[in-house]
């Protein structure tokens, strides 16, 4: 299918997002805010773990990085929302580049123990240093960064509109990469790393392009939920938020570009209509994702590729 | 006339076995040289080590008058070496253009239009243009073979190693592919690891023997094919082809 099919795919649900903005009754909109920013990790994570086969277990450091780099430049320093914005962002930039230097000498098992000793490394410097960090209590955003061109942005309608924007740029960004030849690139290395090598191309300089921008796309996500939601807290570097990504990828489906938001949006009504029916909501929660992964192993999105429509992006 | 590789003393042992012993090999620009030898000669092991997938235990290889022994395979397909597998080696869930496009992207760039041409030009070639759009997972062996050719084609390299290009190929493929090397010469430099006999004499200048790693002779088809010592290393390991 054509150009054309899948930029009205992806464009329509920026758009269906952005009429959410105006039908979405309040606790509906509050949390398509919240799932559009985790929505950006997991578009994040994707371009690693997706499309060029790096299974991270050690993401949570750079969504991390994004919320303290932000938070920490605005706690101490009384920062404007831009440049705490950047700081965060350069924070989770030059760590993925540092965490690949190092962690892409290994590859399979290998890497995914060490990027979870790196993450879990970075969450104990966090607690460790008290005094800076505030430990595990973390902290409230001053409202002084909260502001953005005259907006207040713990006001539920510019949040919305601001995760809805950042949402658009990535998921389009990510659509025009994985289309572009270093994508194609990533998804050669994905499938065969020898042939792709003997095809020219550097595995490990093209991996570490990879995770770098991962790595910066889950910063920007950490920081903007620290920005528009107010707070920053050791458990957003800790193990979990290592494995939501990779569950939301999964369910979605990893190497699709919409994957990521589906499998985010679908796990977070899971887990809380079942909450709304029982106190055991885990226990549902589980038993659903063990059926989707065994009778969607490609994930809701992977599947429509699969079965209808081979060439989505 | 130039040459375009060269080895010397090129060794490369396997705990002790040694697969490939102090090999002194020169190759000139637009030949077509075939490698033969028997199973295990180490004719896969020498290739390796020319395109960089291996690193030799000990000697040099020097391509266009460059020293590039200690040179990573990217590099040395950068500089236009090209190695296609003799145990297929494509991306199984793409589709045969876009493996085809991989190839030929690296030299290409951004440029869509060119890459879609010389996919095209290179899937023509091979004879598998109406099967751009497949997955190449579920091509046959054959086809996936010759997706392999088509992969080198389209990266046009200075030097094409081929490892046992026809194996898997119906009768009819194998003329395709004859006359296919024989127009390529024009163009490039062809090192081909053959056990097909016929494409061996037809398509080669020149033919090395490889025997338990070492060079046992060389020369043109007819004076290989009428060796004694090539006759009795073939013979030696019970393999038909000395027949041929
Ligand atoms: N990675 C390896 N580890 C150990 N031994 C190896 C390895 N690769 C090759 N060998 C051995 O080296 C010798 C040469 O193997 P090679 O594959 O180069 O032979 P070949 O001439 O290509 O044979 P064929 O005609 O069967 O393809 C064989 O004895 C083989 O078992
Ligand atoms: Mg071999």
């Amino acid at each position: 299918m054509s150009a054309r099919y899948y930029w009205g795919l992806h464009l329509g649900l920026i758009a269906l997002l952005f009429a959410g903005h105006f039908v979405l009754p309040a606790y509906q909109h509050g949390n398509v805010a919240r799932i559009m920013v985790l929505a950006v990790y997991a578009m994040g994570y994707n371009i690693a773990f997706g499309y060029t086969g790096l299974l991270s277990l050690g993401h949570a450091m750079f969504f991390g990085a994004g919320m303290y780099g932000m938070g920490l430049l605005s706690y101490h320093f009384d920062a404007g929302a831009l440049p705490a914005m950047a700081a965060g962002i350069v924070a989770g930039a030059m760590l993925s580049l540092v965490v690949g230097l190092l962690a892409l000498r290994t590859a399979g098992v290998s890497f995914m123990i060490v990027t979870l000793m790196f993450s879990q490394a970075l969450a104990m410097t966090l607690v460790y240093f008290r005094d800076i960090t505030r430990g595990d209590e973390g902290f409230v955003i001053p409202s002084a960064t909260r502001r953005l061109w005259g907006m207040d942005l713990s006001d539920e309608a510019h949040r919305y509109l601001i995760a809805w924007g950042l949402f658009s740029i990535v998921l389009i960004f990510t659509l025009w990469l994985v289309r572009h030849r270093w994508g194609r690139v990533f998804v050669a290395l994905r499938e065969n790393e020898e042939r792709a090598s003997l095809l020219g191309y550097d595995a490990f300089r093209t991996k570490l392009g990879a995770l770098v921008i991962s790595g910066t796309i889950s910063a920007l996500s950490g920081a903007a939920y620290a920005l528009l939601f107010g707070y920053a807290g050791a458990t957003f570097a800790g193990v979990q938020y290592s494995i939501f990504p990779l569950l939301w990828v999964l369910l979605g489906g990893a190497g699709t570009v919409l994957g990521p938001f589906v499998g985010a949006l679908f796990m977070f009504y899971l887990i809380d209509l079942s909450s709304g029916v029982t106190d055991a909501y885990m226990l549902i929660a589980g038993v659903a994702l063990v059926l989707l992964t065994l009778f969607l192993p490609q994930g809701l999105v992977g599947e429509v590729k699969r079965r209808l429509w081979r060439d989505l992006p | 006339m130039s040459v375009i590789l060269q080895t010397r003393g090129l060794s490369r042992s396997f705990s002790g076995l040694r697969a490939v012993h102090e090999v002194d090999f020169d190759l000139p620009q637009h030949k077509i040289r075939a490698l033969i030898g028997p199973n295990g000669a180490g004719k896969t092991t020498f290739v390796s080590m020319l395109i960089g997938r291996l690193p030799p235990s000990s000697g040099s290889i020097t391509f266009e008058g460059r020293d590039v022994t200690a040179l990573p395979a990217p590099k040395r397909v950068g500089l236009g070496m090209a190695y296609t597998f003799q145990i297929t080696s494509v991306f199984g869930k793409l589709t045969c253009h876009e493996n085809v496009a991989l190839a030929a992207m690296r030299r290409l760039g951004g440029d869509t239009a060119a890459v879609d041409a010389e996919v095209r030009e290179a899937l023509t070639r091979v004879g598998l243009a109406d099967r751009a759009a497949d997955v190449a997972g579920d091509l046959s062996y054959g086809h996936q073979r010759l997706l392999e050719i088509a992969m080198g084609l389209a990266q046009r390299p200075r030097l094409l190693i081929l490892d046992e290009p026809t194996q898997g190929l119906a009768e009819s493929e194998i003329a395709d592919f004859k006359a296919l090397i024989r127009a390529l010469k024009a163009e490039t430099t062809i090192l081909l690891i053959e056990h097909n006999m016929s494409v061996v004499m037809e398509l080669a200048d020149r033919v090395t023997v490889l025997n338990f790693g070492e060079v046992l002779a060389e020369g043109t088809p007819e004076e290989i094919h009428a060796s004694r010592a090539v006759q009795a290393a073939y013979l030696g390991t019970g393999t038909e082809e000395a027949s041929c």
